[in-house]
């Protein structure tokens, strides 16, 4: 499956891709519109951006072949989807139990605080591209299969 | 503003931000490496400084809500046609620290553009014009000495060429990447030139810095070379390339050196270029061990030599006053490329006077040396090469039509990949990844990329050029070289026709 990676020879750490993210995931679809939304919803970017000196990375859910916070899930409210290969999340089940966050390996499980909810890559439902990978400037973010 | 001195208050731009489309997402503050964005603290929003604004437009070109635009500063000094702010500023700059003005980039100052005053030719009725598209068109280019005369004979198979060509650089496009050296710009866009150049079947070149060992597997479009400083210079280098360069003087800077700041000397540059890390990389004014003529001729030999005759040997010069009879000098010392370097070229770090102020005209030094050396007749005993201020394909092929076989392209390339001239190249902190080897810096140039914009870019040209050449009825770039009889004059004087050695339009 198309999976999203990051190169870190080449991200330049300017945390666009998290604000694609948050605006692909808001309601009303537009960024100044998203940003404030952050306030009142508590929507969250999927994806952060890790710097650490001069590395920066880009991580968000690897969609792992055998998912460790699907094994954690005690609501169900995560699942794999054996067609799409995707780690798919469904909000109304969720408990906000946060065993999810303690069980991924990659830190990529953020919570929806004002929610009480999580939040995960969807790998962007109904776009061609993940809004991060087209967003990126600089050819960081890459969608495809390995 | 509080805690400035009063000069830099004088700032050349202004940050214009729209507050309401502001998100505070901090793209502007982390693009700005001149620190002109900041978090305020005290008013938990995004803020800025003009007075550090280089005006360089990465914030803008970033910004993800648009909000963000760089204007030059509205601030009118008084009306006064000798002290325009620009000598102002730099009496106020030079009063704060008493050193010499430094500029990067090419001279913005306002002199004549000749490529502005030329116009092409095309044909109309007769000797029709050709549709590239749909009929061959050529524009490979050879590089290097020409015999005076060919000879054949006769054999089973057909004539066969007895005369004995000397080392050509083939090029599938009358373009190259200018030099521009590993640590004035970093590896990753030496790498993107390096791919790029490949992929075209075109040549980069290395300038003075060395070339770095990932890159020697692109050796065939490379030419390496050996400048005053000798920096990166040894016997696998020379053979490195499909082609050596001397570098006598550079169109940005006529008759000084160079000076690569310590801070742009990193390990890997170091490695390269031979020189301790943090230490200044200084090249002389002069090579130490050319002071004629005769001298010139024993370096070209020695590479020569080196290289065992395989590669031809490229002198570069600068455009100055008495180019021609220096290019006639070159071309009898034995080069077989001379390139000459005009006063718009780009640098990494020139003083200011001498970057606006020394050196003349390409398209005046090119059409005068290409004159001279005809009236010798050793015109093809070297190919002719020309560098600074090529803009565009029209004025590429404008240059091939005043006499050269082919064209350096350095400020070009460089915008290509985003550099907006905002000239502070020689602060090593390019917020485009460009001139810079800043660890973080430098990784904006996604050496990848870089290529394909490159590659672009003369493809893009190679398209144009053939459309033009198409228009004047010409099939071939070699048609075109040298043949001023495409040209016409707009708007200029005796002298510069007759200099140029074309007519006015009309006539």
């Amino acid at each position: 499956m198309r999976r999203v990676y990051p190169n870190k020879d080449v991200c330049i750490g300017c945390h666009i891709c998290e604000v694609a993210c948050l605006t692909a995931h808001s309601a009303s679809q537009d960024v100044v519109i998203a940003a404030n939304e952050k306030a009142v919803t508590g929507l969250q970017p999927c994806k952060a951006v890790y710097d650490k000196g001069q590395i920066s990375v880009a991580l968000s859910c690897r969609h792992c072949d055998s998912p460790s916070c699907v094994s954690a899930c005690i609501s169900g409210a995560l699942y794999k989807d054996q067609e799409t290969g995707r780690t798919c999340y469904n909000e109304e089940q969720c408990v906000g139990c946060w065993s999810c966050l303690m069980a991924c390996p990659y830190g990529a499980v953020r919570r929806n605080v004002t929610k009480g909810k999580i939040i995960k890559c969807d790998l962007c439902e109904g776009r061609d591209m993940p809004a991060c990978v087209e967003a990126c400037p600089n050819g960081a973010l890459v969608f495809e299969s390995r | 503003m509080l805690f400035k001195p009063i000069s830099q208050n004088f700032s050349d731009f202004v940050i214009v931000r729209e507050n309401d489309r502001c998100i505070n997402c901090e793209v502007c503050v982390r693009q700005c490496s001149y620190e002109a964005h900041y978090w305020d603290d005290a008013r938990q929003c995004v803020s800025h400084d003009h007075t550090k604004c280089v005006g360089c437009h990465r914030c803008e070109a970033f910004c993800p809500t648009g909000c963000l635009t760089i204007k030059k500063n509205p601030a009118d000094f008084r009306d006064n046609a000798l002290w325009t702010p620009t000598y102002m500023k730099h009496v106020y700059k030079q009063g704060d620290t008493g050193g010499i003005l430094l500029s990067g980039m090419g001279s913005p100052c306002d002199k004549p553009i000749y490529w502005d005053n030329l116009q092409l030719d095309a044909s109309q009725v007769t000797n029709p014009s050709i549709d590239p598209l749909r009929e061959p068109m050529e524009l490979t280019t050879y590089l290097g000495s020409k015999p005076d005369k060919v000879s054949f004979e006769d054999t089973p198979d057909g004539p066969k060429l007895t005369t004995k060509v000397g080392p050509q650089l083939k090029l599938n496009y009358p373009l190259m990447f200018s030099a521009m050296s590993f640590g004035s710009i970093n590896l990753n866009l030496h790498k993107a030139m390096a791919m790029a150049a490949t992929e075209l079947g075109i040549a980069y070149n290395t300038g003075e810095g060395g070339l770095h060992p990932d890159l020697y597997k692109y050796g065939e479009n490379t030419i390496v070379q050996v400048a005053s400083g000798r920096f990166g210079v040894h016997k696998d280098y020379l053979n490195a390339g499909s082609a050596v360069e001397i570098k006598i003087g550079q169109g940005a800077k006529p008759g000084i050196g160079g000076h690569l700041p310590g801070e742009k000397i990193d390990e890997e540059v170091s490695k390269t270029r031979m020189c301790p890390v943090g230490s200044d990389a200084i090249s002389p004014a002069p090579h130490h061990d050319i002071y004629s003529i005769e001298d010139l001729l024993q370096l070209i030999y020695a590479i020569k030599e080196s290289t065992e005759y395989k590669v031809p040997v490229s002198v570069k010069i600068a455009a100055v006053h008495n180019a021609p009879a220096i290019a006639s000098g070159i071309v009898r010392a034995g080069a077989d490329i001379v390139v000459i370097d005009g006063f718009r070229g780009g640098t990494g770090a020139a003083p200011t006077m001498i970057r606006d102020n020394v050196g003349i005209p390409m398209e005046l030094a090119l059409a005068a040396v290409d004159n001279r050396l005809r009236d010798e007749g050793i015109r093809n005993h070297a190919s002719l090469v020309v560098a600074g201020g090529v803009r565009c394909s029209a004025d590429a092929i404008k240059a091939i039509a005043l006499g050269a076989d082919a064209v350096y392209i350095g400020t070009a390339a460089l915008v290509s990949v985003g550099c907006t001239l905002c000239g502070r190249c020689y602060t090593g902190k390019c917020p485009w990844g460009i001139a810079t080897n800043e660890a973080r810096l430098k990784k904006r140039q996604n050496p990848e990329v870089a290529a394909k914009r490159l590659a672009n870019l003369i493809r893009a040209w190679g398209h144009e050029i053939q459309e033009m050449l198409g228009g004047m009825g010409l099939n071939s770039i070699e048609s075109l070289r040298g043949n001023r009889d495409k040209l016409r004059g707009l708007g200029l004087n005796e002298v510069e026709l007759d200099i140029l050695g074309v007519k006015h339009a009309g006539r």
